[in-house]
């Protein structure tokens, strides 16, 4: 996919998830053990052949930055194109903070304007799925459309989850007629998966216009209300799909990596995920170690109970500790007969000596980073 | 260009032969240690931590998977403008060329690659040893001393001390006898390889030593007495902490069984003093309802669905349910089919078990062929081979590079035997 450039849409604000992204971009929020979200959608570009992929990116971008640095684990540090990330700037032509997606890429026209390939795929940064661009490609090519939207059958998704996507309705050549976002009362369960496939020369111009007549948003703005004009196809993604948006989606969708077939999916077919590594040894188990159903990262010590769990780098877990149905971030302390049951420890909390926390499944307890327990 | 106070000259082409079928496609730094690293992995961070960023490695034999490893030196944050690693590897010249004849030798061939980077020290390293340790206190106690060489020793057990070079020094540390493998040691410091030399008599040394014909062209055995002979300034420089020459079967199997312990001696977790590795690109393992882990360290990428108790487990190896594996070593990418024992054996890399295969039963008869590699009761199993089901194995078997089922010809392997590629004796 060489005719094809990339742009993740990184930055825009999740409420729902309190204190994970209070000091984060909902983007660089950690994931499965090692991971960041933004590593799935990259990766799924570099492994499709893109090479030149830009990241727009808004709120608390620091920690985003930090994790892609030129982007050589992606194998994107190039000579030409590469990685590029573009936070919002001030100048005197009136930019500055991003007012929506169409406003964030308007804003860095120039890097549009400046590459050479013809296809662009734009992709939201916080969904975790494992997919093959080109096939995207191809179908666009196929169809002869102006816009791809991949969409997927959300047979997983209860109503309620639904009502926070953007619900699609097909006519019988998958030309889309109906696009609504983040409907009160969905009418079916197809919904776009936020990742769209469009002809570079297209997207500039239709971004000048949105921006020319006041509008800010990609979807909203440009492809709801062109949904005539233009002729906007969908693209079934039949994998697995997840986005983050919520403490609740966010717990769902890490337990779902203790499920054999989705991490098969994820992180074993069609290429590799990947992120930025840290140079820990690997993880240690003592004799008092009770592993079962869970994730454990390199550079986690070992020496208590745990069940059903997610464990990031550099996780202790002292004897006498019993931790279920949680997930552990990076270098976070358990101490001695402490225990946890449905819980989320952001990175390098400590829990210490006989504490106890418990959540529930539908509510799970969020201990942010750094505390103290 | 920034001037380099010190260089280190890295000796990575030894074969490491009693280590068996482990380094019969690999030179010893390139085997695989403790769930993540390759021998050679020790030296190199050793060097980055002590802020050497300048680094010959000279290699010889097998040096594929070493090289492989080395690429440019990213791991070790040794891709540099100014210096960094540079693979040296032996060469033709104008009329002649020729192998390293000795560790010497391998460094008075590259004479010009040092002159170009004008050190006024270079430490010699070899890349064989497991240890952590701060060579820039060497090099200021070498300064201090104002020594011409200065040779890390470190106490060994009096009744081991006649394998060894062992040093004679003045209480101030100064060496006025070295005795290589003595058999009445005077002293217990024992040499470990790592040298510093000021540049400028090394090379003075070295390409004296080239021209003697009747040399051996060897640091301990040549350079050495040499420099001491003409009441040169040596110094010893006494190492404390864990260093393991890890060159049979039975030392490198002990060495990774140390990690295990509660408290090892060996400490990897230290954020101070981190040893880098290329990182594998692979999930974090899984540990399965029916798995089951203790007094083990466990890599990347592994998938437990069985039991593993006192061993080491690579990156992206997978045990089924109902497999039991104990004070073993897998290396990456190996597979351990259902019901499998697994006791006391080194399995390699992208190895297939099949189902029910037991391994370490019997008696611990030392290998028929090779007594002297194969001898301390571990069974040792070669990168790439597939084990028939249901086969039972005994203790120091052999089993080859990439043997495929038909190479077996009974499911009962006795201790002590061997089996071999297309079933033929090399």
């Amino acid at each position: 996919m060489t005719n094809t450039m990339g742009i993740i849409l990184s930055g825009w604000k999740k409420p729902a998830l309190k204190d994970l992204s209070y000091k984060r971009s909902v983007s660089a929020i950690p994931f499965g053990g090692k991971y960041r979200a933004i590593d799935f959608v990259l990766s799924n570009m570099v492994n499709s052949g893109i090479t030149n992929v830009g990241v727009l990116t808004q709120y608390s971008f620091r920690s985003l930055m930090d994790h892609l640095g030129s982007g050589k684990e992606w194998d994107l540090d190039r000579r030409y194109d590469g990685l590029f990330i573009f936070p919002p700037s001030l100048s005197d032509d009136e930019s500055g903070w991003y007012r929506g997606s169409a406003d964030a890429m308007y804003h860095n026209l120039s890097f549009l304007k400046r590459s050479n390939e013809e296809y662009v795929i734009i992709s939201q940064g916080n969904s975790i799925f494992k997919m093959q661009m080109g096939d995207m490609l191809e179908y666009h090519q196929a169809v002869n459309a102006d816009i791809t939207l991949a969409y997927r059958k959300m047979y997983d998704y209860s109503r309620e989850d639904l009502s926070s996507l953007g619900i699609v309705k097909l006519d019988e050549n998958n030309r889309i007629i109906d696009l609504q976002e983040k409907p009160l009362n969905p009418q079916s369960d197809l919904a776009s998966i936020g990742v769209y496939m469009i002809r570079r020369s297209l997207l500039i111009s239709l971004l000048e216009e949105c921006i020319a007549h006041g509008d800010y948003d990609f979807v909203k703005d440009i492809m709801i209300k062109k949904l005539d004009i233009l002729s906007i196809y969908g693209y079934e993604f039949k994998g697995y799909w997840r986005n983050i948006s919520s403490v609740r989606n966010y717990y769902r969708c890490s337990m779902d990596m203790l499920n054999p077939a989705v991490r098969e999916e994820l992180f074993v077919k069609n290429g590799k995920i990947y992120t930025k590594v840290k140079d820990e040894a690997p993880a240690k188990y003592n004799e008092e170690a009770e592993v079962r159903n869970s994730i454990v990262a390199d550079g986690c010590f070992i020496e208590g109970v745990v069940e059903n769990s997610i464990l990031f780098r550099g996780v202790t877990v002292a004897k006498g500790a019993v931790i279920r149905n949680s997930i552990i971030m990076q270098g976070a302390v358990i101490e001695q007969d402490a225990s946890l049951n449905y819980a989320i420890l952001d990175k390098n909390v400590v829990l210490t000596k006989g504490k106890c926390l418990k959540g529930e499944y539908d509510y799970p307890v969020v201990v942010s980073k750094n505390s103290v327990v | 260009m920034v001037k380099k106070q010190i260089i280190a000259m890295l000796l990575a082409g030894g074969q490491g032969s009693r280590l068996g079928v482990l380094t019969k496609k690999a030179a010893k730094p390139a085997v695989l240690y403790g769930g993540k690293y390759r021998i050679i992995d020790f030296s190199l961070s050793n060097c980055i931590n002590s802020g050497i960023d300048t680094v010959g490695i000279l290699t010889q034999y097998q040096p594929l998977k070493l090289n492989n490893h080395i690429g440019i030196g990213k791991p070790w944050d040794m891709d540099r403008m100014n210096g960094g690693v540079t693979i040296l590897s032996p060469y033709m010249k104008e009329d002649s060329g020729e192998w390293y004849k000795g560790t010497a030798n391998a460094i008075s061939q590259n004479i010009d690659y040092v002159d170009k980077m004008a050190p006024k020290y270079v430490i010699i390293l070899s890349g064989d040893h497991i240890y952590k340790m701060n060579y820039s206190e060497m090099l200021k106690f070498h300064v201090k001393s104002n020594a011409e060489a200065t040779i890390s020793v470190i106490d060994v057990p009096y009744e081991d001390a006649s394998r060894y070079g062992i040093m004679n020094t003045e209480p101030d540390g100064r060496i006025y006898e070295f005795e290589e493998k003595p058999k009445k040691p005077k002293s217990t410091l024992a040499s470990m390889g790592v040298y510093i030399f000021t540049w400028e008599i090394l090379r003075e040394y070295l390409i004296r030593d080239d021209q003697k014909a009747d040399s051996s062209h060897d640091f301990g055995k040549d350079v050495i007495p040499a420099m001491l002979s003409d009441g040169r300034r040596m110094y010893a420089y006494k190492f404390q902490g864990y260093w393991k020459d890890v060159g049979t079967i039975q030392a490198f199997w002990e060495s990774n069984m140390d990690l295990v312990k509660r408290v090892p001696e060996f400490n990897l977790y230290d954020p101070d003093w981190k040893i880098y590795t290329p990182n594998p690109v692979k999930p974090p393992h899984y540990v399965a309802p029916t798995g089951s882990v203790k007094t083990s360290v466990v890599a990347e990428g592994c998938m437990i669905y069985g039991k593993v108790r006192n061993s080491v487990l690579f990156p992206g190896v997978y045990v089924e349910k109902g497999a039991l594996i104990e004070n073993s070593i897998v290396m990456s990418n190996s597979h351990v089919a259902e019901g499998c024992v697994l006791d006391h054996c080194i399995i390699g890399e992208d190895v297939i078990v099949g189902k029910g295969v037991n391994i370490g039963v019997g008696e611990n008869i030392p290998n028929e062929d090779k007594p002297g590699i194969y001898n301390s009761g571990i069974t040792v199993v070669g990168e790439g081979a597939r084990i028939p089901e249901g086969t039972v194995i005994g203790k120091n078997v052999m089993i080859d590079m990439h043997v495929l089922p038909e190479d077996f010809c009974s499911d009962r392997i006795p201790s002590g035997s061997s089996i071999y590629k297309g079933g033929e004796r090399e």
